[in-house]
């Protein structure tokens, strides 16, 4: 018999709908799997034991009262630290934050809670979102629950590795330039990075905001498909989350791939990638075409530029965005003699080595004198990055790649270099850049036992059918069952 | 060399960021390297391209603009990392 806290996010829900299983049973479940599994897996900043058993307590009387508890009723849920939880502190990985109870919930937050899910803690991630393997966090080390000594991935580490490690049922992650779609496939989970404007981002620590976005991770497709629905769509109070109605992503998944016509980028299979990724991601590609879509090669040219751009661009917002930790209203203070010096000495202390060579590049990108060389120059090739994928998908409906040029890396590995770490993401920050939707599938795994990720690439808004892709390989695959022996 | 010692501190003081002396030099050592291989972004012609600042497709959204929330209250006094009654403590801003 399946453990509790290894149910689908699905099965669970229908579970406390028809009152097989309470939710305050599912909450212990997951709450006995994170007290067995954290010592080693470091997922958590903040475990919500108290509020999570009267969260479903309630769920609980919901349905003993003949109410539904929602799409997502009952089920325990993690949320990364970037987002807002009110009354719970949402620290971003950082220092500064580390003391930080906000007063609201983000909107994502609070739609969670409203289709029922139970938040069962707040996730370890690199400190503001800024990394690819959650060594940038100040507060804690995650580690990879298929092999202690590698990395999650990042920036929403613990995410990828709660939800592999059975420790929630699905998380939420944010991505800026893979940090939903990394985790996902160096923990062997799904993770969906939705269009630009599909999800709000009301009550998200901005990180850059011409990129970042909300998105699932969970353990097969159709969970995902479900969170998805519960958090997308308007929000009053985020201007940049699109007025377009949210379809029902869960009633396509059946529907196959039959003649889908799919592109896979020549320029995303390059020399010094690990040969077993591409042999994964290849032989996914086959199995694809043998449930009936076609492939054929395309050319995204600029890709060579991607970094670049994406270190510019993202490193400006970035060092607006952070302006606003000056240690007067909430965060880090240092007291100090003047103003200034408070405003230096409480952000010298409170952001960490990454967080600071960010600020740093983005100041200097958007100073006088090099704006047009730097910050301009990256806005164009920004163009120049959105055509590639509009040219592409003028010939087809999606693009496959891997999502990586290597399974998860050991601890400690990159993070003497920030541009080897940087090019971690170089499958992934085109998306963004272009604000496409990017789903993460697993398709294999290595030598040593680490899981490798499809990366599938979809039209603005068309969600539908990267999910719709997703499921068809899943239900063709066995890969998404394979769990971590920890 | 495309950034010098002086740009680090002129651009730590920009961002109201106090940096160690061995700190400074290392972030100019990172930035050098990181900027120089940015560089090949210069190789691009882009005269004619226009700039993407956002990849939003729809225009601004605008509502009423009505009042939603109740006064907060001592809320946005719980997490100040210095108080007094309903002010949050700074040091003198004139002399």
């Amino acid at each position: 018999m399946t453990a509790l806290h290894e149910l689908s996010l699905r099965e669970a829900a229908a579970r406390v709908r028809r009152r097989e299983t309470s939710s305050v049973e599912l909450v212990r479940a997951a709450l006995a799997r994170i007290a067995a599994v954290e010592p080693a897996v470091g997922a958590f900043l903040t475990v919500t034991e108290a509020e999570a058993l009267a969260a479903a307590e309630a769920i609980d009387r919901r349905v003993a009262a003949g109410e539904d508890p929602g799409p997502l009723g009952g089920v325990p849920v993690g949320i990364k630290d970037m987002i807002c939880t009110a009354g719970i502190r949402t620290t971003a990985g950082s220092r500064i934050l580390e003391r930080f109870v906000p007063s609201y919930d983000a909107t994502v937050t609070a739609r969670l809670k409203r289709a029922g899910a139970v938040v069962v803690g707040k996730l370890n991630c690199d400190e503001f979102a800024m990394g690819s393997s959650t060594e940038n966090s100040a507060l804690g080390t995650t580690r990879n629950p298929w092999d202690g000594s590698r990395v999650p991935g990042g920036s929403s580490g613990g995410s990828g590795a709660a939800v592999a490690a059975g420790e929630c049922h699905a998380a939420l992650g944010t991505d800026t330039g893979g940090s939903v779609r990394l985790p996902a496939a160096f923990c062997g989970v799904v993770g969906l990075k939705p269009t630009y404007g599909r999800v709000s981002r009301y009550g998200v620590i901005a990180y850059a905001s011409s990129l970042d976005q909300v998105g699932p991770l969970a353990r097969d497709v159709a969970d995902a498909a479900l969170v998805l629905e519960a958090i997308a769509g308007h929000d009053a109070a985020d201007s940049t989350a699109s007025p377009r109605p949210v379809p029902s992503y869960s009633a396509v998944l059946e529907q196959g791939v039959r003649g889908l016509r799919l592109g896979l980028p020549r320029e995303y299979f390059v020399e010094g990638m690990q040969p077993e990724v591409e042999a994964g991601v290849r032989a996914a590609v086959r199995e694809l075409e043998r449930l009936g879509a076609v492939v054929e090669p395309v050319s995204l040219p600029h890709t060579e530029y991607a970094i670049a751009t994406y270190y510019l661009i993202a490193t400006a917002e970035a060092s607006s965005n952070l302006a606003r930790y000056d240690g007067i209203r909430y965060g880090l203070r240092i007291p100090a003699d003047s103003l200034g010096a408070m405003y230096e000495t409480s952000r010298a202390a409170g952001f960490g080595t990454e967080v600071k060579r960010r600020i740093m590049l983005g100041t200097y990108a958007l100073s006088a004198g090099y704006y047009d060389a730097y910050y301009l120059k990256a806005q164009q090739v920004r163009t120049l990055i959105r055509r590639d994928f509009e040219q592409a998908f003028q010939h087809c409906e999606a693009l496959v790649t891997p999502v990586a040029p290597t399974t998860a890396f050991r601890l400690g590995e990159k993070v003497a270099d920030p541009l080897t770490m940087y090019l971690s993401d170089i499958f992934t920050i085109s998306v963004n850049l272009a604000g496409l939707p990017g789903l993460v599938v697993p398709c294999g795994f290595d030598t040593a036992g680490l899981p490798i990720g499809l990366q599938v690439i979809g039209r603005p808004f068309d969600e539908e059918t990267v999910l719709r892709l997703g499921a068809a390989y899943e239900r063709a695959t066995e890969w998404h069952r394979r769990r971590p022996g920890i | 060399m495309a950034i010098t010692r002086e740009e680090v501190w002129r651009v730590a003081a920009l961002a109201r960021l106090r940096l160690a002396p061995e700190e400074a030099e290392r972030l100019a050592g990172d930035l050098d390297h990181i900027l120089e291989a940015f560089a090949r972004l210069s190789a691009l012609d882009t005269r004619a391209v226009e700039p993407t600042a956002h990849v939003e497709d729809f225009g601004a959204l605008l509502r009423p603009d009505s009042v939603e929330n109740p006064p907060a209250g001592d809320e946005p006094l719980t997490n100040a990392p210095a108080r007094d009654g309903r002010f949050f403590r700074v040091p003198k801003i004139l002399e």
